[in-house]
């Protein structure tokens, strides 16, 4: 088999991906993925989406990817409802630091035309009423931030790629990268051999490995981050509630269920995914601190996903100076899914020659090799 | 009684005829249909609508129904609220 391009890893980055070089005309694109579609980090994700970052990057790379969220539905065709819900983020602020930092956020967002404003503790308890007053002193709401159905807004891109030619391939594991002379020649899968000279690392969790299969050493590590949800509700949350320094995000998604997550504190690095009791524990207590009618839900289940992590927690965007032909969509480091229509149309443009709708000198794979990565995305949980 | 009325997951409402069409899609694996049609995600996990899934994937693949993966269990086995866990920890320290 041959082709123009093969794609490694069928999340939402690379459905986007093979979306976007599709729909600017390329042919012969085929995707890969080892198991089924969203059954990465993407299946396995909070789905919130945000626009309030302390990076001017992330701050961009979010903004522009909402507003095509918000055409989607239309723009790829998509049958089912990709559930996009804009009815903010509220950022919750604990000590005065963090306050502050928020303050500078602000104005840093709305420079960039993003609706972020700062409230004070009474403003935030109008927009979240059940907030425990005594857990927070100040707070940044977004009301276009929000929530977005991962498998269905995955399934949309992956619709469109495959109405406009695109070829997917699931169940079937890329196992190695054939270069010769510094030029990629073929991908090698469980199943077959594909000529081609230009490959994207889009495999999440994996992407390293991938990586090492081409001879390029990427920077990054997986690490397990769990996640629970709880039984359906009647409304009473509109927006995802966040607080950096208490380690929690937590949403009401439209079909009724509580999602919340958070990070575990000297995580091993690994492609673990499993679940403990230890997170179990933590996010109840926290859940219930600053959310304490909660307390009454039901949990029903908790699984865990890979984040993808960078040296700065931004994403890596990039082509490789050593290796013409190979793309990389990785290191996400917990927030890539709601950059997916970004990362598919920048690698797109990067793959088709074209020049960058913005410049993406530090999402560069090379900004690692000298550590002159001058920002680092402080705004995680 | 009708495909429509035929209740596969009544924890999420999902019906008979909602289960062929997506698998007339091409879904036909259960982790593609329970992420598309919440079948199996209710508080019930999958307890009551497991089985039913997993024989309607075997009677559309023609396959015997030993050969079709059910989904993953995960934790928790029954739902548990929120602060009975935080009691929990309290009696543990
Ligand atoms: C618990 C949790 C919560 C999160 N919450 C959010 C959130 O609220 N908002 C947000 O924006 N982001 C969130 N993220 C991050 C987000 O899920 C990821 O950044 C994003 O989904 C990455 O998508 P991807 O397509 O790059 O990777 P993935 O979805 O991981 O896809 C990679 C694919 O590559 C395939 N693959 C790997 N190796 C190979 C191989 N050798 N051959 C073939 N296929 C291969 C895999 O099977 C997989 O399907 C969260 C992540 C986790 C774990
Ligand atoms: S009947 Fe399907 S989850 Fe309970």
């Amino acid at each position: 088999m041959k082709a123009k391009i093969v794609i490694i890893g069928a999340g939402i980055s690379g459905a986007g991906i093979a979306y976007n070089l599709a729909n600017k005309g390329m042919k012969d694109i085929v995707v890969f993925d080892a198991s089924y579609l969203t059954s990465g980090a993407t299946g396995r994700c909070g789905a919130g989406i945000r626009q309030q970052w302390s990076s001017k990057m992330n701050c961009i790379l979010a903004k522009k990817s909402v507003d095509f969220f918000e055409t989607a539905q239309e723009v790829l065709e998509y049958p089912r409802s990709v559930e996009f819900k804009q009815e903010g983020y509220l950022i919750v602020a604990t000590t005065k630091e963090e306050d502050l930092q928020f303050t500078e956020n602000v104005k840093l967002q709305q420079s960039l035309g993003i609706p972020a404003r700062k409230c004070t503790k009474e403003e935030a308890l109008e927009i979240v009423p059940h907030l425990n007053k005594d857990a927070f002193i100040s707070a940044t709401f977004c009301p276009t931030d929000g929530h977005l159905n991962p498998f269905t807004m995955t399934e949309a891109y992956y619709l469109a790629a495959k109405r406009m030619g695109v070829k997917f391939f699931f169940n079937e594991e890329v196992t190695e990268i054939v270069v010769n002379n510094n030029k990629i020649e073929k991908v090698i899968t469980n199943k077959r051999t594909v000529e081609t000279a230009m490959v994207v690392n889009a495999a999440g969790g994996h992407s390293k490995e991938v990586g090492d299969m081409a001879g390029i050493d990427i920077p990054v590590y997986s690490e397990n981050h769990e996640i629970l949800v709880t039984e359906p509700v009647e409304k009473i949350q509109g927006p995802m509630v966040i607080s950096f320094s208490l380690n929690i995000y937590c949403q009401q998604v439209p079909h009724g269920s509580f999602i919340m997550g958070r990070s575990t504190a000297d995580q091993v690095r690994g492609h673990d995914v499993g679940s403990t009791h230890e997170f179990l524990d933590e996010m109840a207590k926290t859940a219930v601190h600053i959310l304490p009618p909660l307390g009454d839900l039901r949990v029903v289940r908790q699984w865990g996903g890979s984040y993808n992590n960078s040296p700065d927690r931004q994403p890596i965007i990039s082509d490789c100076s050593e290796l013409p032909g190979f793309y990389l969509a990785c290191g996400f480091s917990g927030h890539g899914f709601m950059f997916a229509p970004m990362t598919g149309l920048l690698l797109s443009e990067m793959i088709m020659g074209e020049k960058t709708s913005i410049d993406i000198k530090e999402l560069h794979i090379d900004r690692f090799k000298n550590s002159d990565f001058t920002t680092y995305e402080r705004n995680v949980v | 009684m009708s495909k429509k009325d035929t209740i596969i997951c009544r924890c999420e409402d999902v019906t008979l005829e909602d289960v062929e069409a997506i698998m007339n899609e091409g879904y036909t694996s259960f982790e593609e249909i329970k992420r598309i049609l919440r079948v199996g995600m209710g508080p019930c996990q999958g307890n009551t609508c497991g089985q039913l899934l997993q024989r309607e994937i075997s009677k559309f693949l023609k396959v015997p129904l030993n050969e079709v993966e059910t989904h993953k269990v995960r934790p928790l086995i029954t739902g548990v609220k929120l602060k009975s866990i935080v009691e929990a920890t309290k009696d543990e320290s």
